[in-house]
């Protein structure tokens, strides 16, 4: 299993590397939202700093919705998904090889905004570790998420209108305790922060869980 | 095949719950008195005392009640699709969810209509149980999207059980959000040994759940049936398309009269179409 999901990882990030849609559309996207944000809020520095834990999370979850849309189209085109299904990789492998390449993409897109944010919105860096370990186990929660309702989505002629729809409020908790988490940080009260960071570890091992669990049904369903 | 989707039970059934629609509204209007006398504090030590405003209780407690059941009944016919394939857990969890989305809105709706006198905002952030009936009310909008999918019915079938389990553990936080957070609502009021209310309020309320319990039973049965008959329409829609193909076929070379739908030998959908 573990083998088939560095396969499935190291494939996806191969054609990543070599099509560069994720650093020429969705980045700049990402980046987008953020002075979009910006323009919104009356360019209010205060604001904006204040908001900016929530801001950060938006923006990442909307650029994740395009993360997941995209590795999955990889899949729609030219059979690849029977294909998948035909060469004897493990559905959990291919899970979960999905999710790390998925993750690993979000991971440089989080670095990006987060040099966004500081540079934009005038955001405080503090307690590097809080925010470092909330960004990773957020990015594997997205992920996880995002791959299991991506494949179901995957091929369908309704995949963009209904992936936003299943994804957003799945995402919701999701949403919540990353941005408590970051506030908590940049407040400099840690100790509230590594709550929330429980609660995100819970969720992403829930959603890993179930991932593995039912991806053999979700792809499996010729 | 009959006209309609009624039995003589959910006849009965329909004629019990409509009545008691009728008597719970006396009972929540009429009979029941105003809150007046405090039987309980909030979270800020006041008496909770809510005048006639806590008629809305008598339907919104039931409704919300009876939606986390529906979606547990959604989960378990999501499972029971996922062990047994067969049609009829695949039903139950589709119609279960439906009803379920109708009394989730009913109950959002009373929610927002009873805050604003008692809390004084239709929409308070704050409170956990308010925020997760939300995201549980876009989830099952997700999973009747996917029930919705044109897709070959297995497939769908299969892909909306996997949503469909996910739905359990968003009920079950919501349920419990007023236990685990401080929250504006009323942690549990009636099911506990010592009720927190009495007399013809404790009875308005036990009438209202037994009223939306008869109605959520009545109408999961008509939409069951509705859905298997149309799963039935779908079967016969490939059939009754060839049949009439070849009628037409024909029909043009004898006649000038137009396409001929019911041919001898095939199918016809009357009464299943409702």
């Amino acid at each position: 299993m573990w083998r088939d999901a560095r396969l499935v990882a190291a494939k996806d990030l191969r054609i990543e590397v070599r099509s560069r849609v994720a650093l020429n559309q969705i980045a700049p996207f990402a980046l987008l939202v953020l002075l979009l944000f910006a323009f919104a809020l009356d360019s209010d520095r205060n604001v904006l700093r204040d908001a900016t834990p929530g801001l950060f999370w938006v923006a990442v979850l909307l650029s994740t919705l395009l993360a997941v849309q995209r590795a999955f189209s990889l899949e729609a085109a030219d059979g690849v998904r029977d294909a998948l299904r035909l060469s004897g990789l493990h559905p959990a492998g291919i899970f979960l090889g999905k999710v790390a390449s998925v993750a690993i993409q979000l991971v440089a897109l989080e670095l990006l905004l987060a040099l966004g944010v500081l540079v934009l919105y005038d955001a405080p860096l503090t307690s590097p570790l809080l925010l470092g370990s909330t960004g990773l186990l957020a990015t594997l929660g997205l992920a996880a998420v995002g791959c299991l309702y991506g494949v179901l989505a995957a091929g369908q002629r309704v995949a963009e209108t209904i992936l936003p729809l299943l994804l957003l409020p799945a995402l919701a908790p999701l949403l919540l305790a990353a941005t408590q988490a970051v506030a908590a940080a940049s407040d400099g009260v840690a100790s509230e922060g590594w709550r929330w960071l429980g609660l995100l570890a819970l969720f992403a091992a829930a959603y890993l869980a179930a991932g593995v669990a039912t991806f053999g049904i979700l792809l499996d369903d010729g | 095949m009959n006209d309609t989707t009624a039995s003589k039970a959910t006849r009965v059934l329909g004629a019990v719950t409509l009545a008691g629609i009728g008597l719970l509204v006396l009972f929540g209007l009429v009979i029941s008195g105003p809150d007046g006398a405090s039987v309980g504090v909030d979270a800020n030590g006041a008496p909770t005392g809510q005048g006639e405003v806590v008629r809305i209780m008598y339907m919104h407690v039931p409704t919300a009640l009876i939606a986390f059941l529906a979606f547990f009944v959604t989960v378990a016919g999501s499972v029971g699709y996922l062990l047994r394939r067969s049609e009829w857990w695949d039903l139950v969890a589709h119609a279960s969810a439906e009803l379920g989305a109708v009394l989730l809105f009913a109950t959002l709706v009373t929610g927002a209509l009873w805050g604003e006198p008692t809390w004084g905002t239709y929409w308070e952030w704050q409170d956990a149980r308010l925020t997760t009936t939300a995201v549980l009310f876009f989830l099952v909008l997700g999973y009747l999207a996917v029930r919705r999918l044109p897709l070959e019915r297995g497939r769908r079938s299969r892909l909306a059980a996997v949503v469909g389990l996910l739905l359990g553990p968003a009920t079950i936080v919501c349920h419990y959000a007023t236990t685990w957070w401080r929250t504006l609502h009323q942690g549990p009021t009636i099911s506990r040994l010592d009720p927190q209310i009495e007399g013809t309020m404790l009875f308005s309320l036990m009438l209202g759940m037994g009223v939306f319990m008869a109605l959520y039973a009545w109408l999961m049965l008509h939409r069951f049936r509705v859905l298997w008959l149309e799963n039935r329409v779908e079967d016969l829609g490939l059939d009754l398309a060839l049949a009439e193909r070849r009628a037409e076929a024909g029909a043009s070379g004898a006649s000038t009269t137009g396409p001929s739908p019911t041919p001898a030998t095939g199918p016809t959908p009357t009464g299943a179409a409702s």
